[in-house]
């Protein structure tokens, strides 16, 4: 456990090795470089970060203006300020224009370190997702936010990155490359398949073995590109389980089950079970009890995908 | 050499050539912002044809200065500027406000050479401009920055963030401009959302502050030679100025915010603006109802 390292833990060093490699690299803050752990940038190259102070709105825009001279720009701050306090911000001045601005965010979801509902992020996948333009992406692990952010120095235009404030294992493979409207499927299975993305995979896969201990396979599936979303993996899941349960570190509505159910609708019919958070706002407390109370923890989402399998289930049946 | 009085006389009839513009426009728009635009019409002049850095032929040239409208809503006059200056082809301008023309009720970048931000959400041009003032300095260029903002659009808590930034970091290659027309939608500025003491305001939040009436050419001429001179503080100019100004049936009016012109009205304020006869004639037939 003690060599587990958390996404944020990467940022800062990360970022120090894009600027190294590509002088038009620019970081700008609202007084969160602390705990996003972009102090490292801001001590390796003071002459390229912007602390704009506690201004979420000026940063987005600023931001936007600097992209126009040629800088490619990486804003950062709490997920909930990101989406919401600069929402407007994010759309006119950066998605429309479509510019080279990367957001990103830290204390994805639920876990802001007992912060409590102002802080935690249940809205912003799904305002992100609903603008033009605008690229999301959840790294899983370390290793895959190392991929996103040297995708997101090449890619151009806007990106927003949610980032995991905690530590967890390494689920993608060594020589992963992140590819946007791409997935990994940790877990082969072809009872039900699990689609999750960022600090809620250890859950997840723990669920997945309670499963398979009863006799079910459940095939899991990160979706870190939140949108443009895999549609293939969605389909196959759809076409080879019959059955798909999504798992959000947020609302359920405008998350990933609503990106899956989107999918299926349209394309790809099969049942589907929305697992998150249930519209209702946060509440203060440790990742352990955020778990808990919303009915997130390993043993919850393996009830609840044996209740939706149904009690006449077995291992092995057609999907139906 | 032309003389300083020449120079004057063609900043003034380059400004009114944008009100006339701006009145076609709205004409053929059948509706459009037109007080806050016209309003404008000396300080882009000023702006455009004097001041700024440009090469028409290169609206994208690395070292030119840059110019935002963050009250994008007043684009009709920017626009007429714009094909004035040869940024973009004058045809354009009877395009106002279509679906598929590069001159959108608010202007966006992109889409249109010359427009430097998107714009509309009132607030947010000021911190755009901040961003290419300071990667002028992060490049070692030499190019300045001018936005214009808006006194209604003053109420935006976004301009007094981007407003300490930049006094913060002694920008003094960005110059703001407030059009202080004293009217904003619903109302006057004083009643709606009072600014004053404005100038106590910027200057504490560590701006150099020149005032000038901004419908005087000279007056622009000068307030802009002051910014461009000051060194260590960013400078803003307080243009007083007339919402409307020149369309004289709205003339200091909020109704001339957004208008429609009936035919009479349009010809008339043609006429006053010093259109010949063929001109007006041909504005009125290619004039559309606002439905």
């Amino acid at each position: 456990m003690e060599n587990q390292l958390a996404p944020r833990d990467v940022l800062g060093q990360t970022l120090i090795e894009l600027a190294e490699e590509d002088s038009s690299i620019a970081v700008l803050d609202a007084d969160f470089c602390t705990a996003s752990k972009i102090t490292a940038f801001r001590d390796r190259f003071p002459d390229r970060f912007i602390q704009v102070g506690i201004a979420e709105q000026n940063m987005m825009s600023m931001a936007a203006g600097l992209s126009t001279v040629g800088f490619t720009c990486f804003a950062s701050t709490i997920c909930a300020f990101c989406s919401r306090r600069a929402c407007d911000q994010v759309m006119t001045s950066i998605a429309l224009p479509n510019l080279n601005v990367k957001i990103i965010g830290l204390y994805a979801g639920l876990f802001v370190g007992k912060n409590g509902a102002s802080h935690q992020s249940l809205e912003d996948i799904g305002i992100m997702r609903s603008m033009a333009n605008m690229t999301v992406v959840q790294p899983l692990d370390a290793r895959e936010t190392i991929q996103v952010l040297r995708y997101a120095a090449r890619h151009r235009g806007p990106m927003y990155m949610r980032i995991g404030r905690d530590p967890l294992p390494q689920y993608v493979p060594d020589d992963y490359v992140f590819r946007p409207g791409g997935s990994i499927t940790l877990r082969p299975g072809g009872d039900v398949a699990l689609l999750a993305y960022g600090d809620l995979m250890p859950q997840v896969m723990s669920a997945a073995e309670g499963l398979a201990s009863k006799g079910i396979q459940a095939r899991v599936v990160n979706m870190s590109s939140l949108k443009p979303i895999d549609e293939e993996a969605v389909r196959a899941a759809a076409r080879e389980t019959g059955r798909i349960v999504t798992v959000d570190n947020h609302n359920i509505f405008g998350g990933l089950g609503s990106a899956v159910a989107e999918v299926i609708a349209e394309k790809a019919p099969a049942r589907l079970r929305r697992i998150g958070v249930r519209d209702v706002f946060g509440k203060s407390g440790t990742n352990a009890e955020m778990l808990a109370r919303f009915h997130l923890r390993a043993d919850d989402i393996e009830k609840e995908v044996r209740d939706f399998l149904g009690p006449r289930f077995h291992a092995g049946n057609a999907p139906g | 050499m032309e003389s300083e009085m020449e120079k004057i006389r063609k900043l003034e009839e380059i400004a009114n050539r944008i009100r006339i513009h701006v009145v076609k426009m709205i004409g053929c728009s059948g509706i459009g912002h037109a007080g806050g635009a016209v309003s404008m019409a000396e300080i882009l002049s000023v702006l455009y044809f004097q001041e700024m850095r440009l090469d028409p032929l290169r609206p994208d040239w690395d070292d030119r200065d840059r110019f935002i409208l963050s009250k994008g809503h007043g684009c009709p006059a920017l626009y007429a500027t714009l094909a004035e200056a040869g940024i973009i082809p004058m045809d354009l301008l009877p395009t106002l406000h279509e679906t598929e023309s590069p001159l959108q009720m608010h202007p966006e970048l992109g889409i249109c050479p010359g427009i430097e931000m998107s714009t509309g959400a009132l607030g947010q041009g000021l911190s755009a401009g901040i961003g290419m003032a300071l990667g002028a300095q992060w490049k070692r260029k030499d190019f300045r920055v001018y936005v214009l903002i808006g006194d209604g659009e003053s109420a935006e808590g976004q301009v007094w963030e981007a407003a300490m930034f930049a006094g913060h970091r002694r920008l003094d290659n960005l110059t703001a401009i407030l059009d202080y027309n004293r009217f904003s939608l619903t109302g006057r500025v004083e009643k709606v959302m009072p600014l004053e003491p404005l100038s106590d305001k910027w200057t504490a939040f560590g701006w150099h502050v020149v005032r000038v009436d901004g419908h005087s050419v000279t007056g622009l001429i000068q307030a802009f030679r002051l910014a461009r001179e000051e060194k260590g503080r960013p400078t803003l100019i307080v243009a007083d100025t007339i919402k409307g100004r020149g369309i004289s049936y709205v003339e200091n009016t909020a109704s001339s915010h957004s208008i429609s012109m009936t035919a009479t009205e349009l010809a008339g304020t043609l006429r006053e603006l010093g259109c010949s006869p063929g001109e007006i004639e041909h504005a009125v037939s290619v004039r559309k109802e606002y439905r």
